[in-house]
């Protein structure tokens, strides 16, 4: 599989503010790749400038081998965008809507009207093409924005916290949406502070903590470096976690807590438990 | 081309989708001041020898079309700030030119919307004025001048707030004062030659003397040409710095 992004010592400063302190990944085409981490860690500052909104202060990003400082138009072309913030013109209809990002991008018409009418089908939006963009929902908004990245055929998406502020339900439709662009052969990257998200969605995972990448790789594989099973236990010092290499050495120690009286969970680890570990905070 | 066009036609398709409100909102501002100065102060004024109503029309056509056009700002400012939909056109493979020229040519299109309301109101009073092929010359150079001045200020801007000082300090004063309302010439010289130096008193000079019928003022049309030069250059150069 071909590598469709590297990204080297990217930096961004923002005044005397460090955002991003020489962060460097690959994403191979076809992969699904997540950046994890808090508000304010730098996931959106990366997306921005790896989408040519922003400026880097330093570092080289290639898509496809070719650099997307060198050659901008060629990267955009080559990149779709699904922002945090929902910009979509309210007042135009779903399908104006479209029609102009498929303009942007160099469509003709007769190609705009088929693609548009294709992913309109694929997101369930058909019947709401005539409709207003500010009478429909929070979650068919958010579809919307994701098929208008992909009117123009991005080989490359930039999910920036596509699901952030919507209902577990909705959440769950869109991530069943991403799976299916991804399935298409659409190299995706993710950028998410939910751990579910990350872990559901996720071929590989970059904890950002800070402006820094302090741990890259799969979800499963970040999790075992924890071990199989964690033990919650309650006691007057608050909640503590303790990690088990399997599950039988877990509940095993549960058993010892619970005869002292300990109030006592065992769980699978999950990636916040690995995400701490790394970091010492939480998403 | 097309990022030009995708550029403009979403302006276009806004001002479709609000033309109703958009064609009231245009009128009322010219009815009053056809009302105040035209036949109320000035309906016994003559200016030149016409009655003050024939140069006043002009006058408020300049003034509007300045405006309009430089109130595509506004559009962009809501469109940057609020819907934050200039990062799909930053994220788009097409040329800052592309952009400028799409949303300055949406400015000069509001600025014919209003022009052509303040002629359906201008013909409902019979108001005798010729309106041929350079009056409309006039207005599309004024309103591309405004326009591109309110694109390079919408780039440039931090906020709407920035952006309401601007219009009250620079394009406010120039409403009343580029020989919109008034005769420049009669004006004590101190006072006249600043006022001569602004684009929208080449602006109702070249405006008016076509709705008269006069010939054209080559150097108001040549200073005008210039200015939409520049004005275009400073939109452009502006669409940088609206990154970060």
């Amino acid at each position: 599989m071909s590598e469709a992004v590297r990204v080297e010592g990217l930096t961004k400063d923002y005044g005397r503010l460090r955002a991003l302190s020489g962060i460097s990944f690959s994403i191979r085409e076809g992969e699904l790749f997540a950046l994890l981490g808090p508000n304010g860690a730098g996931k959106t500052t990366t997306i921005r400038i790896l989408t040519g909104l922003t400026r880097a202060t330093a570092g080289r990003v290639h898509f496809f081998g070719r650099s997307i400082f060198e050659d901008p138009l060629y990267a955009k072309r080559m990149a779709g965008l699904v922002p945090q913030a929902t910009n979509l013109d309210l007042e135009l209809t779903v399908w104006e809507n479209l029609f102009i990002h498929g303009l942007l991008f160099g469509m003709s018409r007769g190609r705009i009207r088929d693609r548009a009418a294709e992913l309109l089908r694929f997101a369930g939006l058909w019947e709401r093409r005539r409709d207003r963009v500010r009478t429909l929902s929070g979650g068919m908004r958010r579809r919307l924005l994701i098929i208008r990245a992909l009117m123009h055929e991005p080989r490359i998406l930039f999910l920036d916290e596509p699901t952030v502020g919507l209902d577990p339900h909705i959440r769950r439709r869109l991530w069943g949406l991403i799976k299916q662009i991804q399935a298409r052969g659409t190299t995706i990257l993710l950028t998410t502070h939910y751990i579910e998200e990350a872990e559901f969605l996720a071929d590989r995972v970059a904890f950002l903590d800070r402006g820094r990448i302090v741990a890259l790789d799969t979800p499963q594989s970040l999790m075992a470096t924890l071990g199989e099973a964690a033990v919650d236990v309650v006691s007057e010092k608050g909640l503590t976690t303790r990690y088990f290499r399997t599950r039988e050495e877990a509940e095993r120690e549960a058993m010892r807590l619970s005869r002292s009286g300990e109030s006592v969970t065992i769980r699978r680890v999950n990636l916040e438990d690995a995400f701490l570990h790394f970091t010492g905070r939480k998403v | 081309m097309r990022g030009f066009l995708a550029v403009y036609l979403r302006e276009l398709l806004i001002i479709w989708h609000r033309l109703p409100r958009m064609i009231l909102s245009f009128s009322v501002s010219p009815t009053l001041y056809l009302i105040a100065f035209g036949f109320g102060l000035g309906k016994h004024l003559t200016v030149h020898g016409r009655p003050y109503l024939e140069f006043l029309v002009p006058g408020v056509v300049a003034a509007s079309s300045m405006m309009q056009g430089f109130g595509i700002n506004v559009e962009i400012n809501v469109a940057r700030f609020y819907l934050r939909i200039f990062e799909e056109f930053q994220a788009a493979p097409i040329s800052n030119w592309a952009y400028v020229l799409g949303e300055i040519l949406g400015g000069v299109t509001r600025a014919f919307l209003s022009t052509l309301v303040i002629l359906a109101i201008t013909m409902l009073a019979r108001i005798n004025l010729h309106f041929g092929p350079w009056f409309f010359v006039g207005v599309f150079l004024n309103a591309f001048v405004f326009a591109s001045l309110g694109v390079a200020s919408a780039m440039i801007i931090r906020s709407h707030a920035d952006q309401a000082l601007v219009t009250n300090f620079i394009i406010t004063p120039m409403v009343f004062l580029g020989g919109t309302f008034f005769p420049v010439e009669g004006l004590p010289e101190w006072a006249r030659l600043p006022l001569k130096l602004l684009p929208v008193t080449h602006a109702s000079h070249l405006i008016r003397s076509a709705a008269y019928g006069d010939p054209v003022p080559r150097f108001s049309l040549l200073v005008l040409l210039g200015l939409s030069l520049v004005g275009f250059f400073l939109a452009y150069s502006s669409v940088d710095r609206a990154r970060d």
